[in-house]
C-alpha cells in the first residue's frame, strides 16, 4: 500500500547566508544614521508634511521629497492600536503588548512600533509615549526596543504607625468583656445610662462617676446588611446591628448571627453570645455576635 | 447677619472617576480660574482664600491647605482650610462668607476639592482601630441603617429610593459638569442593581469622583457681574453618642434649617424657595430631609418625592444640578451644593435651571449626620 500523502512531512528551511542586504537609499540611510544617535527625523514634502519614517518621494503625489528633514518626537501619541497576548518567537518583546500607529509629535504620519505597556487595559487612542533606547544602537527600527508610556503617576506610600492605648474608659469596658460583662455608667445629673463606659456625660457633659452592668439582652433598633466585602470585616452577607441593651440608653454597634441575615428584624430580641472564655481578651472580637432569643419582638 | 455678601463668580471642573490629566494644584487651578473668570477678576484681586477639604486620608496629602496655598495664588495673604467632614464643602462657603460679612475682607475665594482616585474613601473611612470589631465598612455601611429605620417610621413604599436615583440621574443629564451620564435610566435599572448595604442599593449610592468647585465672594461695595445674594447663613453640630439622638431626623439639621430660614424670612421652605440642592448621597436621603428641612411633615417627606413635586418640572425641584448622586469629588460636593444654589438665582444654570428662580437652598451634612451647613441665597438684595 502506498503511504497517504498527508503523512509525508519534512521542515524545509530557506534562509540566504548571513542574511540579505537592504541598500537604505539616502532618505531612510538618513533616519536610520539619526536612529543610531537616539533621534528621530521626517523628511519634508513639498506641500510641506513631514513622513515619519521618511520616503524618497511623497506617497500622495509621486513627487520627490524636499532634502529638508526634520526632527520629530521623541513623544508621540498612540493613534489605534492592536493587543499581541501571545507574542511570537520574532515579536520585539516576550510579554504582552500592542502593535501601535504612533504619531511622533512633529510629524504628519504614523510610525508602527511596539508599545510596552505592561497590560491592555493601560492601551487607548490619545495615549502619549516615548522611545525605550537599546544601549548597542545598529541604526535599525529595533534601536528603539519598544514605546512606553509618558509618566503620569507615581507611587506615594504613606504609613502611619500608632501605637494606642485606651483611656481609662474604655479600659473599664474592655475588662468587663474579657468577663463577658457590659459595663455602663449612669449620669448623675440626667440619669441617662451610657453603653460603652464613660466618664463624662455628651448630653449634659457632667462627670459619671456611677458604673453599672447591664444585662447581655436586647433589642435589635435598626441594622444593615452587608453585601460588600471588606478584608477587615465578617464575611458577606453580615448584619451590623444597633442594639439596645435592657436598661441603656444608648444602642451599641455589634454583629448579629447564628439567623440568616433575611430574617432579622426591627424590634428582635437578643443576646450577647461570647467567644470561648479561654479565647478572650481585652477587645470588642470577645463578642461573637448576638443571636436571637425567640422571645416575641418589642414594639419600637 | 453682618454686611452683604454676594457670589460673583462660580467655578466646577468636570466630574469624573479618575481626572488623570491634572495633579491635585492642577484640578484646584482648574476650579479656581473658571470662578475667577466668571466674576472677571485675578488672583490679585482676591483678598482671602479658604479651601475646604475631606479626610486627608482620602488623598493621603497631610495638610493639603499648605501645599496648595500658592496654587490659589494665595501667597501673601490669609489662608486656613475647614474640615467639617462631608459638610465641608458648604461650611467652607459660610467660612468665607463670614470674612465678608464681617466686614474683614471684600473679596474671598472659597475651594474645595476632593480627588478620590488617589486612594479610595471607603478604606480610609473605615480604619479599624484596635480593641473594637470591625463592622461599619464605609458611609453606607453607617447610613444604611438609618434609612431603614426611616422606612419603618414612615411606612414609607420600597420604591421611594428609586424615583430618586432615576430622577437625578435625569437631571445629570442636564448638567455638563456632572459624573454620572446614564441615559434611558428608569425604575427597573435602579431595581436591578444589586444591594450593597441592604437597603441601599448599588444606583440608590453616590459615585467616587474626582473634582474641584470654586466661588468667589464678594463684599456689597465690590460686587462684579451677576450676584447672588446670601440671605441666610448657618451651621451646626451635635453630639454623636447622646442618649436619644435621633439619627433619621437630627436635631442639628432641624436647628441649622430654622436659624437659616429666620435669617432669610422664610416661612414656608416649600412655598417661599425656588429650587434646594440638598445633599443626598443616598437616595433615601430626599424624603429623609425633605422632612428635617421642614418642606414636608414629618412622615410625609417620601409623599412629596412620589408626588414629583421635588422634579426639575415640580413646585419645589430639589437638586436640579444631578446632586450627590450623580457627582461626589467628597469634600467639594458641599460647596457645589451652594454654588448651584448660586447659579439657579444667577440664572445662570443653564440647561437645568430653574425657571425665574429667585431664592434658593444649598445644604450640606457630613460626618454621622452630626454636621450641618446651610445657606440661602436670593437674586435680589437682602
Ligand atoms: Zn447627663
Amino acid at each position: 500500500m502506498p503511504s497517504e500523502p498527508s503523512d509525508l512531512v519534512a521542515d524545509h528551511v530557506l534562509e540566504f547566508p548571513g542574511g540579505y542586504t537592504r541598500t537604505t537609499g539616502p532618505v531612510i540611510g538618513r533616519f536610520l544614521t539619526e536612529l543610531r544617535e537616539r533621534r528621530l527625523v521626517g523628511v519634508r514634502t513639498a506641500q510641506g508634511r513631514v513622513l515619519v519614517p521618511p520616503l524618497e518621494y511623497d506617497p500622495g503625489t509621486g513627487e520627490p521629497v524636499t532634502g529638508e528633514y526634520a526632527e520629530v518626537g521623541p513623544a508621540g501619541t498612540v493613534r489605534t492600536w492592536a493587543w499581541v497576548a501571545e507574542p511570537r518567537p520574532g515579536h520585539p518583546l516576550d510579554r504582552p503588548f500592542a502593535w501601535a500607529l504612533i504619531r511622533l509629535d512633529g510629524a504628519d504620519t504614523d510610525l508602527v512600533h511596539a508599545v510596552d505597556a505592561g497590560e491592555v487595559k493601560a492601551m487607548r487612542p490619545g495615549l502619549r509615549v516615548r522611545p525605550r533606547w537599546r544601549d548597542a544602537r545598529t541604526g535599525h527600527i529595533t534601536d528603539i526596543e519598544a514605546f512606553v508610556p509618558e509618566v503620569t503617576m507615581m507611587a506615594a506610600p504613606v504609613r502611619l504607625h500608632y501605637r494606642l492605648r485606651p483611656g481609662q474608659a474604655l479600659t473599664r469596658f474592655l475588662e468587663g468583656v474579657r468577663d463577658g460583662r457590659f459595663i455602663g455608667c449612669r449620669c448623675g445629673a440626667c440619669g441617662k445610662v451610657y453603653v460603652p463606659y464613660r466618664t463624662s456625660c455628651p448630653e449634659c457633659g457632667t462627670p459619671v462617676s456611677e458604673e453599672v452592668e447591664l444585662p447581655g439582652t436586647g433589642t435589635v433598633t435598626t441594622f444593615a446588611i452587608n453585601n460588600l466585602p471588606d478584608p477587615r470585616a465578617p464575611e458577606v452577607p453580615f448584619v451590623s446591628a444597633y442594639i439596645l441593651l435592657d436598661g441603656a440608653d444608648t444602642p451599641m454597634i455589634a454583629l448579629v448571627g447564628g439567623v440568616p441575615a433575611h430574617e432579622v428584624r426591627q424590634g428582635m430580641r437578643v443576646r450577647a453570645v461570647w467567644v470561648p472564655e479561654e479565647e478572650r481578651t481585652l477587645s470588642m472580637t470577645n463578642i461573637k455576635w448576638f443571636a436571637p432569643t425567640g422571645e416575641p419582638d418589642v414594639e419600637l | 447677619m453682618g454686611n452683604r455678601c454676594a457670589v460673583v463668580g462660580v467655578g466646577q471642573t468636570k466630574y469624573q472617576t479618575k481626572r488623570q490629566d491634572v495633579s491635585i494644584a492642577g484640578l484646584v487651578r482648574e476650579a479656581a480660574l473658571r470662578a475667577l473668570e466668571d466674576a472677571g477678576l485675578t488672583f490679585g484681586d482676591i483678598d482671602a482664600v479658604v479651601i475646604g477639604k475631606a479626610p486627608d486620608l482620602f488623598e493621603g496629602v497631610m495638610m493639603p491647605e499648605a501645599y496648595l496655598a500658592d496654587a490659589l495664588g494665595a501667597a501673601g495673604k490669609p489662608m486656613m482650610r475647614v474640615h467639617t467632614a462631608g459638610s465641608v464643602g458648604g461650611s467652607t462657603a459660610l467660612v468665607g462668607a463670614s470674612l465678608i460679612q464681617a466686614g474683614v475682607h471684600d473679596r474671598v475665594l472659597v475651594v474645595a476639592f476632593e480627588k478620590q482616585s488617589e486612594s479610595n474613601a471607603t478604606w480610609a473611612l473605615s480604619t479599624h482601630p484596635p480593641f473594637n470589631a470591625s463592622l461599619v465598612v464605609g458611609a453606607g455601611g453607617y447610613f444604611a441603617p438609618h434609612i431603614r429605620e426611616y422606612i419603618r417610621r414612615t411606612g414609607a413604599p420600597g420604591h421611594i429610593g428609586t424615583l430618586v436615583a432615576v430622577k437625578d440621574r435625569l437631571n445629570a443629564l442636564k448638567n455638563p459638569y456632572a459624573h454620572l451620564k446614564i441615559p434611558g435610566i428608569d425604575r427597573a435599572m435602579v431595581e436591578s442593581t444589586p444591594m450593597l448595604w441592604e437597603p441601599i442599593r448599588y444606583l440608590e449610592t453616590c459615585p467616587s469622583s474626582d473634582g474641584a468647585c470654586a466661588m468667589v465672594l464678594s463684599s456689597e461695595a465690590k460686587v462684579s457681574g451677576t450676584p447672588a445674594w446670601v440671605h441666610g447663613a448657618a451651621m451646626r453640630s451635635e453630639a454623636m453618642s447622646r442618649a436619644g439622638r435621633d439619627t433619621v431626623s437630627p436635631q442639628a439639621g432641624k436647628d441649622c434649617a430654622a436659624d437659616v430660614y429666620r435669617q432669610a424670612g422664610i416661612a414656608d421652605p416649600r412655598r417661599d424657595l425656588d429650587v434646594a440642592e440638598v445633599y443626598v448621597p443616598f437616595s433615601w436621603y430626599e424624603p429623609m430631609w425633605l422632612e428635617n428641612l421642614g418642606f414636608a411633615a414629618e412622615g410625609e417627606g417620601w409623599k412629596l418625592t412620589e408626588s414629583g413635586a421635588t422634579a426639575l418640572d415640580g413646585d419645589i425641584p430639589w437638586n436640579a444640578s444631578g446632586g450627590v448622586l450623580s457627582s461626589n469629588p467628597i469634600g467639594a460636593s458641599g460647596l457645589i451644593r451652594f454654588a448651584e444654589a448660586a447659579l439657579q438665582v444667577r440664572g445662570m444654570a443653564g440647561e437645568h435651571q430653574v425657571d425665574g428662580a429667585r431664592r434658593a437652598l444649598g445644604h450640606a451634612y457630613g460626618g454621622g449626620a452630626q454636621f450641618f451647613a446651610m445657606w440661602i441665597v436670593g437674586s435680589d438684595k437682602p
